[in-house]
């Protein structure tokens, strides 16, 4: 009786958690215009967002999913580079130097959003950077490296320091040595960093809305904001966002079974 | 350099870690095909030394040579020598055949000679079949015969290996011991080997250089370096030692427990203080007659399987420890004697402690970075340099740091039948040697106080005044 009480109530709070999402996924498979009435099943909004056609107030959603998928592309990428190799130069530094970078890493992950998008913003103007895709990129790259850096470290952790020297011993350059035997063993370390860094790039509004410019840049968060504020959402945002909810639920299933494994592996060595 | 058959040269090589000297003038000449052992306490230095001659660190001063070539600033993939890590360092992330092959395919050999050099090693380390494993699921035997195997098969003209069975067990120890040596014979190459099993040594070498605080302090054959140590920590550290302080009186002539030994050793002067060292096995043994040199009582005996370990105590208050094939009670009234050819004497590194320090009042000397009270000093002003001279015994130690005017630590423990002889590394770094009947552990933090009747102060002239 204690565990039935136990499930419906885990039960109850995964639905409130959920029930947005699903209302959402529900009514992206009817026509009405109206988000809350079910005029009978259809695939036609589905139909509408992949044909590219419809204009909502703020332009073309596909351009705007277009510029998304862009800039969490090369900011995942770019910070994926970046913060593994801040990471080695982290693990390989000592004493103070090494804790004093730690906590500068740290701060802009718990730094709000908010006070990020508007210093970066003040930076930009300061340094004459224009205001458009580059500033938007910069800025992506910039809080999701912290969170490769947190992703690689514990990968170097594990790593026997002695392999690097080893690959050294038996003939490799320390270029070869880096890209034929620390990469490889870091990589898991590095494809989480990337997964995480990419949903996070698409999921962001608060610095992208800064750092945008005026030049009428929409990332698919800006485009719902002003297509919101201009009068209604535009219907094709559901199937949008059904898509969207799913392919980051599966990255994160990824994500998981990948630790699940790491982890279940570890415990077999042992 | 190469005209002799010499492969590895060290030439006065030191290394400091920041503050800390690891290596002070290290000279070495290691022979082609000769198995060396560099054997010491942790921290001696011996795997700074191996990481020299690999590559991974570079000395600050002195030069290092193989096959004749200055390496000094030679990166490490381009030496040709190979390395066994001591916890293998294999790569997780490649299976057993491409961890051996991966010095080949770097240096671009064809792909069917990989494959018959790879499998070839395979067979020489016993891991025949064992090609596609992942390392992972391998245990810590086989992951070091792949780590021998992965140095081996790219045919280094010197292969180093840093304690490589150190994480075995005992009898998987014993077994790669004997593979290790046969695996020498038949490949033919120079091994240079870093352990701190003296066992392991002596099984292993052609050649033991036996090093401590970054000194070497002997090199020679296992039995040079067992039956003639050249002085108390080479004695203590391999095999088992009865040392004494004792004095020459002339030549083949020594006095140790009160008592005068012929032995055979020559050229000390005459009335030098020494040290003597005599195996336990050297010593003889035989119920109570007067036939012996010396008499004792037996205070405990404990069976070794192969022999008897013996504790007997001299009515002087000597202890010593003897090992003999039949046993002798506790209790056992016995006598003793030690044949001249048994007796190594060695030269003593020092009678007294002497340190160089700064007179900082009239009556205060600094010295191991603390300030010491001392008798008022005729003729040294405040600021002079001067040479303090204090004797082994007469330096206090005190358990608790505080108790003493300077601290330090307990680095090395030396028992000389009557008495024990400690080195305590003070916290300027500098040591300070310590007689003391009183029973203290390795490592134990103590404070130092000195009597100031008891030291010496002389002026240090200063050079050109």
């Amino acid at each position: 009786m204690k565990k039935f009480f136990a499930r419906a109530f885990l039960a109850l709070i995964l639905l409130l958690l959920y029930a947005p999402l699903i209302f959402i996924a529900i009514s992206s498979f009817t026509e009405s215009r109206v988000l809350g009435n079910w005029t009978g099943f259809s695939t036609k909004l589905y139909g509408n967002l992949f044909s590219g056609s419809m204009q909502g107030a703020a332009g073309s959603l596909m351009t705007a999913v277009y510029n998304t998928l862009i800039i969490a592309l090369i900011a995942a990428l770019v910070a994926t580079l970046l913060g593994t190799l801040a990471a080695i130069g982290i693990f390989y530094s000592r004493g103070r130097a090494k804790n004093a970078v730690m906590f500068l890493n740290n701060i802009p992950m718990v730094n709000p959003d908010v006070i990020t998008g508007v210093s970066l913003f003040l930076l930009f103007v300061f340094l004459g950077i224009t205001q458009g895709y580059v500033s938007v990129i910069l800025a992506h790259i910039t809080f999701c490296t912290p969170y490769v850096v947190l992703n690689v470290l514990p990968k170097l952790h594990q790593m026997n320091s002695n392999t690097y020297e080893a690959a050294l011993d038996l003939g490799a350059t320390p270029g070869q040595a880096l890209r034929k035997v620390m990469i490889p063993q870091l990589l898991p370390g590095m494809l989480t960093g990337f997964i995480l860094s990419f949903t996070m790039s698409l999921d962001d509004f608060a610095v992208t809305f800064f750092t945008r410019g005026t030049i009428g840049l929409e990332t698919l968060s800006t485009y719902i904001y002003t297509d919101a504020r201009k009068g209604g959402l535009t219907p094709e945002l559901r199937p949008l966002m059904t898509i969207i909810f799913i392919v980051v639920f599966a990255l994160l299933v990824i994500i998981n079974i990948r630790q699940e494994r790491a982890a279940k592996k570890k415990a077999l060595i042992k | 350099m190469s005209e002799d058959n010499t492969i590895i040269s060290i030439e006065h090589i030191s290394k400091k870690f920041g503050d800390k000297r690891v290596l002070d003038d290290i000279s070495l000449s290691i022979k082609k095909g000769e198995f060396v052992t560099i054997l010491g306490p942790s921290g001696c230095g011996k795997t700074t030394t191996l990481r020299i001659i690999a590559g991974f660190e570079t000395p600050d001063e002195g030069n290092l040579y193989i096959g004749g070539n200055l390496m000094n600033n030679v990166q490490p993939h381009k030496r040709p020598v190979n390395t066994v890590f001591q916890r293998y360092a294999l790569f997780p992330h490649l299976n057993v055949y491409d961890n051996i092959a991966f010095g080949l395919k770097l240096q671009g050999v064809a792909k069917d000679e990989i494959e018959t050099r790879v499998m070839r090693v395979l067979k020489m380390v016993g891991m025949t079949d064992y090609e596609w494993r992942n390392v992972d699921s391998l245990s810590g035997g086989q992951q070091q015969r792949v780590a021998i195997a992965r140095a081996i098969v790219n045919r280094p003209t010197v292969l180093l290996l840093d304690e490589p069975l150190s994480a075995l067990d005992h009898k998987m120890r014993k077994d790669m011991q004997i593979e290790l040596k046969q695996m020498h014979r038949t490949l033919g190459i120079t091994f240079v080997y870093v352990t701190h099993d003296q066992e392991e040594a002596l099984t292993l070498s052609d050649t033991v250089v036996v090093m401590n605080e970054g000194v070497i302090q002997q090199i020679g054959s296992p039995t040079d370096i067992y039956n003639e140590p050249v002085n108390c920590f080479v004695a203590d550290f391999i095999g088992e030692s009865n040392i004494f302080n004792a004095t020459m009186i002339e030549d083949r002539k020594v006095e140790f427990m009160g008592i005068e030994f012929d032995c055979v050793d020559e050229g000390f002067g005459e009335n030098v203080p020494v040290d003597v060292v005599v195996r336990p096995e050297d010593i003889y043994i035989m119920p109570r007659t007067d036939k012996g040199q010396f008499d004792g009582v037996v205070s405990s005996c404990i069976f070794k399987g192969v022999h008897y370990e013996m504790i007997v105590n001299t009515p002087d208050g000597y202890e010593l420890m003897i090992q003999d094939y039949n046993p002798f009670e506790a209790g056992m009234e016995v006598s003793m004697i030690i044949k001249p050819n048994d007796i190594q004497v060695m030269r003593k590194e020092r009678v007294c402690n002497s340190f160089e320090g700064v007179m900082a009042e009239a009556d205060h000397v600094e010295i191991l970075g603390c300030e010491f009270e001392c008798k008022p000093q005729e003729g040294i002003a405040a600021g002079d340099k001067v040479r303090v001279e204090v004797d082994f015994d007469k330096v206090d130690l005190t358990d608790d740091k505080r108790d003493g005017v300077c601290d330090g630590d307990i680095t090395f423990i030396l028992y000389k039948a009557d008495h024990y002889h400690l080195t305590v590394k003070a916290e300027n770094g500098e040591n300070i040697y310590v007689d003391t009947q009183d029973v203290w552990e390795d490592r134990d933090i103590v404070g130092i106080n000195i009597r100031p009747e008891d030291m010496r102060i002389t002026k240090i002239e200063e050079a050109g005044a």
